[in-house]
């Protein structure tokens, strides 16, 4: 995020030029995005500043638990060999296990902030006063928690394993030990599956996101509660009503749904798998892919964002 | 081609009217003041101007339907609504950046320069700014947009004496040339007779004068009126009158100079003294009233 594409503006007597020739001169859509999502991070910080805590203390634990590892990889010789992978990738998992819900919990609250902040502080009549779309500022907006999120989680995850496995060859080779510890770690693969689930995630989060960008450019406070005493209430409304959960569970699988479809939990022989480490074997593409409730999650999140792009369009400050 | 042309501008809300009706033509090149009471519909008229509204009637700004092309048009016309508009979180800095990055005409060294002439910390951000230093910040941006109709909605509201005077100076020497079109809206009007080519009342919606400087100049006089000459001063219809340390002091509409002249001390009304009047005579019977 250091070098804009095409950031320069045009000298003095370029633009006069063009503005006597009354040709508008235009702004490529990619620089319009690329600085949108800038000023969203700008105005932000949590989005990244919460991953890499995130991060950072996950690092802390691994490097307290370093002390371990010797140990660790004395008693792994008697072990079968599935058992000895988990127990070297059982700490890089766990970092994964910490990014993935800090930043979910920041594009909730990114989400449920992003066009009510710029009405509640009056700031929207400022970005429509420059020549940039309603559609390209919310899609902007979306693609924090369904693009930038994901990403750098990602990015994160990467350097900090690298870090982790460089310490631990290090630490073994101060001990005197052997550093085929490298050997036994499937890192590579685990990097796959993580691209992997974080892409599923983000499509199967899409509406949900989507919904909460929708009540935060229509609710004038309160956003929070608009987004989830609905839902609630639908469902309470149900099991009163009907002695029914179908609502509750629909809610349950748009959070965690995803990962039945994405993923197989039992390896070929029955036994189930250990959520530390995935293999690339036991990824489901195919099958998520063919689950309607991921196509019709996508079209509900088109809709909700087609709606803020509408809204936002009517709204002023509040 | 006009810079904004509107017919029949109407803008409801529920059951409000807030622009009812409005026929307008800005030319390119003029400085034109919008005055009107709180409530009179200028800013509803000055957003759909900006689409920022949807509206009924025809309205095209610089050729284009404002609510169906907002960001197009935001090529060309640049607005300052009022001095808190510019988030409060930005650094000065990452305004320019950003202004930068998004408009094809920000001239970021004439911007630059502009600030210099200021105290305003680029590292700063607009929340450690005050009110002043923000609306001379906003100014900057706005001023180094090589726009061509600028939109200004009580853009010195808050703002202390220096700063105004300030601010209308600036925009005068360093941005208006000749082939810009300004609107701008506000309550000191004093302050911008002089820098008005035209100037428009509305109230409740509707326009209730429309003239260039030079016709309103021309036609609306102010008579310091000899005592003993009252009666006939009054026989002349003035639209308005005020008595200044016991003196009577008319305003006219309309009136011949000479004639006057034998009467008492003839000047040029303030804008103020003539809003005054046209508004006084819209609510109480009608006395000859512009339009």
């Amino acid at each position: 995020m250091t070098t804009p594409p095409n950031a320069v503006p045009e000298s003095f007597s370029e633009s006069r030029v063009a503005s006597q020739a009354s040709a508008p001169a235009v702004i490529p859509a990619s620089q319009l995005t690329y600085w949108s999502i800038r000023r969203e991070i700008w105005e932000n910080r949590s989005i990244y500043v919460a991953p890499v805590i995130a991060g950072g203390l996950g690092m802390l634990a691994f490097v307290l638990n370093l002390i371990f590892l010797p140990h660790t990889l004395r008693a792994l010789p008697g072990m079968d060999p599935g058992h000895e992978q988990m127990m070297i990738a059982m700490p890089y998992g766990h970092l994964v296990w910490l990014l993935l819900p800090t930043a979910f919990i920041v594009g909730v609250f990114y989400s449920l902030d992003a066009l009510h902040g710029e009405r509640r502080d009056r700031s929207i009549l400022f970005w429509k006063s420059l020549p940039v779309s309603d559609l390209t500022t919310v899609l902007s907006k979306a693609s924090i928690p369904l693009v930038i999120l994901p990403l750098l989680v990602f990015a994160i995850a990467v350097a900090l394993h690298l870090v982790m496995l460089l310490l631990s060859i290090a630490l073994l080779l101060m001990r005197g030990g052997s550093a085929t510890l490298w050997a036994h770690l499937p890192l590579f693969q685990m990097e796959l599956v993580l691209l992997y689930g974080l892409l599923v995630i983000a499509l199967w989060h899409a509406p949900l996101y989507a919904w909460l960008l929708l009540v935060s450019a229509w609710a004038r406070r309160a956003t929070f509660l608009w987004a989830v005493l609905p839902l609630l209430a639908i469902a309470v409304f149900e099991r009163i009503a009907f002695h029914t959960l179908h609502f509750a569970n629909l809610l349950q699988d748009r959070l965690i749904g995803f990962a039945a479809d994405a993923f197989s939990f039992t390896t070929p022989d029955g036994s189930p798998v250990d959520l530390h480490f995935i293999p690339v074997s036991l990824l489901t593409p195919g099958k998520f892919l063919s689950t309607p409730g991921l196509w019709i999650g996508l079209i509900f999140a088109a809709a909700f964002l087609a709606a803020t792009v509408r809204l936002r369009r009517y709204q002023g400050p509040i | 081609m006009a810079c904004i042309e509107a017919r029949g501008l109407r803008k409801v809300f529920g059951t409000t009217t807030a622009v009812d009706g409005i026929d307008l033509r800005v030319e390119e090149g003029r400085i034109l003041g919008l005055i009107g009471p709180n409530g009179a519909g200028k800013t509803t008229a000055l957003n759909a101007i900006l689409g920022l509204t949807p509206y009924q009637g025809e309205l095209k700004v610089l050729g284009r339907d404002p609510w169906v092309e907002r960001d197009q048009l935001m090529r060309d016309v640049s607005f300052v609504a009022d001095v808190a508009v510019l988030p409060r979180w930005i650094r000065v800095s990452q305004a320019l950046d950003y202004v930068a990055g998004v408009h094809p005409r920000f001239d970021r060294a004439k911007a630059e320069g502009l600030l210099a002439k200021t105290t305003i910390n680029r590292a700063g951000r607009v929340r450690e700014l005050s009110k002043g230093m923000v609306a001379q910040l906003h100014l900057a941006l706005v001023m180094a947009i090589d726009a061509k109709l600028l939109v200004l909605d009580e853009p010195t509201l808050g703002l202390d004496i220096l700063y105004r005077k300030q601010f209308y100076d600036s925009l005068l020497n360093d941005y208006f040339d000749r082939t810009r079109t300004i609107v701008v809206t506000t309550h000191q009007v004093e302050e911008i007779q002089n820098v008005l080519t035209d100037v428009m009342f509305i109230n409740r919606g509707r326009i209730v004068l429309s003239c260039s400087m030079e016709e309103f100049e021309s036609r609306y006089l102010e008579l310091i009126v000899n005592p003993d000459q009252l009666a006939a001063a009054r026989a002349l219809k003035p639209i308005h009158e005020r008595q200044v340390f016991g003196r009577s002091v008319l305003l006219l509409d309309r009136a011949d100079r000479q004639q006057l002249a034998a009467l008492g001390e003839v000047r040029t009304p303030s804008i103020a003294d003539v809003f005054v009047a046209v508004m006084g005579s819209q609510s109480g019977p009608a006395q000859g009233a512009a339009r």
